[in-house]
């Protein structure tokens, strides 16, 4: 009987929560794992965006910036998502192929070492490609000359990770034809190639390689969260391949304004300064006090290479086919 | 195996089981293919692919038995003090999580590792661990321990009354009772760890040391992740079931029946073979090399445990909890399956072996996304993968006694009415719990350990433990991601060597 007597309670109970959650928008932002984890830019960010919105800010996290891609592709139309953050211009041809997404229709005055004028999809943070070594270790100045060196490097896969396909799209820009010999010479020094960047950095902290393929911003971190100024990034002669991060807002958005006031949110100095130290990557806009101390002793490539999205959409199957055939033999 | 039992064991919760395990696997590869635009076939890196994945799966499968066989006699005619630890303890490295291992095993056999340090001090070229050797390397030292407990078993199954009596008649030991055991169990065995290797993805990505080393798993995940190509995906994991389902038949021709009857669990007096201090060494070189890497990871593993976050203890509760239910939900469908018998129970029982994780868990998102946010049903999700992902191990360890019990004991029981639960509880359960307490542990180890389906589902508030830590070294935390692994890797012994002790408790009652 009692539970009877209580049912009407528990019920009602039920139904003002639904009617509180009712009253508070959600705005859901699909991102890769490592932004909403604690240590990523993703609390302080919704705790930033959520005084402003009056809205609760929900970060979903899926992978990384493929695995993103794909659990937007297997929800299709149907997706509860708002915004999408995090994929890269390697990932931003497929992504608009879907036509899930919409212009963003932010204006911003970019801080990006290359021009932007892409309609739907919105930098947040970018970053170069580099080979990350001990400062000890002689550095190579070129892919060639690293190619021609006994120096052994971790390198990730391009079928599975993206700093993996960067590289990839580093030699295909830098070298064009002759990127399947640039491969070949490189086969010798490449201890192994991992799934994704954590396997890779990992192996290169267990002192399995020389150097290790991950970002100009990698030694930052050990710089300011870690004290440890032993690190360092290759300036290679060729220029750097870039990692732009974008978002993009879902056509099919059910809060089409809060999605559209997250991506105008994304670009002012709330957003962009929990960047350089969660992220660590660039802010797309340097906020008013500045880079944190630390990133003034990183290399700044003199070239940024990056081939436009649709571009290296085209590009990517040939490249994976001479990169598999330079590295099966 | 035993005569099919009769009327006294219960046929839904076996119908159950395996309808759950054929959702799991072929459910949801179903759900892929329907989702699927079909764009062609097989590409010939696909065809690379799946011959290095047969190649680096037999050799390690084989060499893992062959490795076994030796050490396993050991353990079983010597007698020593922590004999019965050692036995669990060299049952860890099966239960590592894939990264951590990977980990533990550059410790020793790295390029700054101890046994390349070793070389170069007495002037030896090192050895790299990178490439096809470190593949098989590695997934022998995932595997031998399950070599060695399967064969193990099949030891001491053998009554130490024959042996007295082949020691009597001075017959050969070898010929008469240890071959025709071997027959039955290695090949089984075999069979296992063939299929493990089979689905292998990171540690071949890992070690391989390039695209020459892709494996089916790996061409799926690309299939799935970069290209978005479902079809192609649900073709390589048919492949994936083609070549389980061939090599299973394969075996079960070549095995032989087990001719003996019940055994103790008791160290066998013997009277025959070879000096004591052959076996010693063979256990004393197994256990280093099983228990070399894992120290490596404790000692790792111990600077950074006074600053692990919040968060670590809250993903600790729930892989503990995670565990539970799934050891729990998978001891349940394998005495379920155990007791219904038959061909058709036992293909279904090595079938999630087959299933690649990442076609589960995009089919499991597929059919779960119309109705619900997978999120929400990360933990359930996970939790009904596990204990179908564990199942082939517990059926494996469980089958053989509940045969015993159905062919000693069953005639009785139908005669006496006792059937259905009463049976369950009142004549299989007491006899079967060494081997159900093993499988427990094994489930619920397995399961602390899994990083597959969970990372396409789970978000902050899902998290397990080896996706914290996964996610810790994502983060640069390197050093508090190695305490995460030594958090995990104690804890999952421990749950396996509770589980282990409750079973063998007694056990000679």
């Amino acid at each position: 009987m009692k539970s009877i007597t209580y049912l009407p309670c528990v019920a009602g109970l039920a139904f003002a929560a639904s009617g509180a959650v009712a009253d508070t928008p959600v705005l859901q932002v699909y991102t890769y794992d490592s932004f909403t984890s604690e240590w990523g830019p993703g609390p302080a960010i919704e705790a930033a965006f959520e005084e402003t919105c009056a809205c609760d800010l929900q970060f979903v996290g899926a992978g990384d910036g493929a695995a993103l891609l794909a659990r937007l592709q297997l929800e299709g139309p149907r997706t509860d998502a708002d915004v999408v953050l995090g994929l890269d211009t390697n990932l931003t041809a497929a992504a608009r192929e879907t036509g899930l997404f919409a212009p963003h229709g932010v204006e911003a005055d970019l801080d990006l070492p290359i021009a932007w004028d892409d309609p739907d999809f919105l930098p947040f943070d970018w970053g170069y490609f580099a080979f990350v070594a001990d400062a000890a270790v002689p550095a190579a100045s070129s892919l060639r000359e690293l190619a021609a060196s006994d120096l052994s490097i971790v390198i990730q896969d391009p079928r599975s990770s993206t700093p993996g396909l960067g590289l990839l799209m580093w030699v295909k820009t830098a070298y064009g034809d002759e990127a399947p010999e640039i491969w070949e010479a490189l086969a010798d020094n490449i201890v192994t190639v991992t799934p994704g960047w954590t396997e890779a950095y990992g192996l290169f902290l267990e002192g399995e390689a020389d150097a290790v393929l991950s970002y100009t911003t990698s030694p930052a971190y050990h710089l300011i969260a870690e004290d440890d100024a032993s690190k360092v990034a290759w300036p290679f002669d060729e220029g750097h391949y870039m990692q732009v991060e974008v978002a993009g807002k879902v056509a099919g958005t059910d809060q089409p304004a809060l999605a559209d006031q997250f991506l105008a949110f994304m670009v002012t100095d709330a957003f962009q300064s929990v960047i350089p130290t969660t992220n660590w990557m660039y802010p797309a806009v340097v906020p008013s006090d500045g880079l944190p101390d630390g990133f003034d002793t990183l290399i700044t490539p003199e070239t940024a290479l990056l081939l436009p999205a649709e571009e290296a959409a085209e590009v990517r199957d040939g490249a994976l086919e001479e990169w598999r055939n330079a590295l099966s033999q | 195996m035993a005569q099919r039992a009769l009327a006294i064991a219960p046929g839904g919760p076996a119908f159950a089981a395996a309808g759950l395990v054929l959702l799991l696997t072929l459910g949801t590869l179903a759900a892929v293919v329907l989702r699927a635009e079909w764009s062609g076939g097989l590409a010939a890196a696909d065809w690379a692919a799946i011959r290095f994945t047969v190649l680096q799966a037999l050799l390690s499968a084989g060499i893992s038995v062959v490795l076994a066989i030796p050490v396993a006699r050991a353990l079983a005619r010597r007698s020593f003090r922590g004999r019965s630890f050692l036995i669990t303890l060299l049952g860890a490295p099966f239960i590592l999580p894939v990264i951590v291992a990977v980990l533990g095993l550059l410790a020793v056999f790295g390029r700054g590792g101890v046994l390349n340090s070793a070389f170069t001090w007495v002037g030896l070229p090192p050895v790299s661990i990178f490439g096809l050797q470190g593949v098989v390397l590695a997934h022998v030292f995932f595997n031998l321990p399950l070599a060695i407990r399967f064969i193990l078993q099949g030891w001491l199954s053998i009554p130490s009354e024959r042996f007295r009596l082949a020691a009597t008649l001075n017959a050969p030991v070898g010929r008469l009772l240890e071959w025709p055991m071997l027959r039955a169990v290695v090949p089984s065995t075999f069979l296992v760890i063939f299929l493990i290797c089979l689905t292998s993805f990171a540690v071949a990505l890992t070690l391989g040391g390039g695209p020459r080393a892709t494996t089916v798993e790996l061409a799926i995940y690309q299939a799935l992740r970069f290209d978005f190509d479902l079809g192609r995906a649900a073709l390589l994991a048919v492949v994936q079931f083609g070549l389980c389902i061939g090599a299973a038949a394969l075996v079960w021709r070549l095995t032989g029946r087990d001719p003996v009857g019940s055994g103790m669990d008791r160290v066998v007096q013997r009277w025959d073979g070879g000096h004591p201090s052959a076996d010693y060494a063979w256990i004393a070189a197994t256990a280093a090399f099983l228990l070399i890497p894992i120290l490596m990871i404790a000692v790792r593993g111990v600077p950074g445990l006074a600053d692990m976050p919040q968060s670590i203890w809250a993903a600790t509760f729930r892989s503990v909890v995670v565990a539970s239910v799934s050891a729990l939900l998978c001891v349940a469908m394998a005495l379920a399956l155990s007791m219904r018998g038959g061909m058709v129970m036992s293909v279904i029982g090595v079938l999630p072996l087959a299933a690649s994780s990442l076609v589960v868990g995009t089919g499991a998102f597929l059919i779960l996304f119309p109705v619900m946010q997978p999120s929400g049903a990360a933990l359930p999700v996970t939790m009904l993968v596990n204990a179908s992902f564990a199942l082939p191990f517990a059926l494996r360890a469980l089958g053989p006694a509940v045969d015993q019990v159905t062919a000693d004991y069953g005639r009785l029981g139908a005669s006496l009415g006792v059937t259905g639960w009463r049976w369950v509880r009142l004549v299989v359960l007491p006899r079967v719990r060494k081997p159900l307490g093993f499988a427990a542990g094994l489930a619920a180890a397995l399961s602390m350990g899994d990083l597959g389906v969970i990372a396409l589902f789970a978000g902050q508030s899902e998290e397990t433990l080896p996706l914290a830590m996964y996610r810790l070294m994502g983060a640069y935390r390197m050093e508090t991601a190695a305490s995460a692994a030594l958090l995990l890797v104690a804890l999952s012994f421990l749950m396996f060597w509770l589980c282990d002790t409750w079973g063998r408790k007694d056990a000679d009652a």
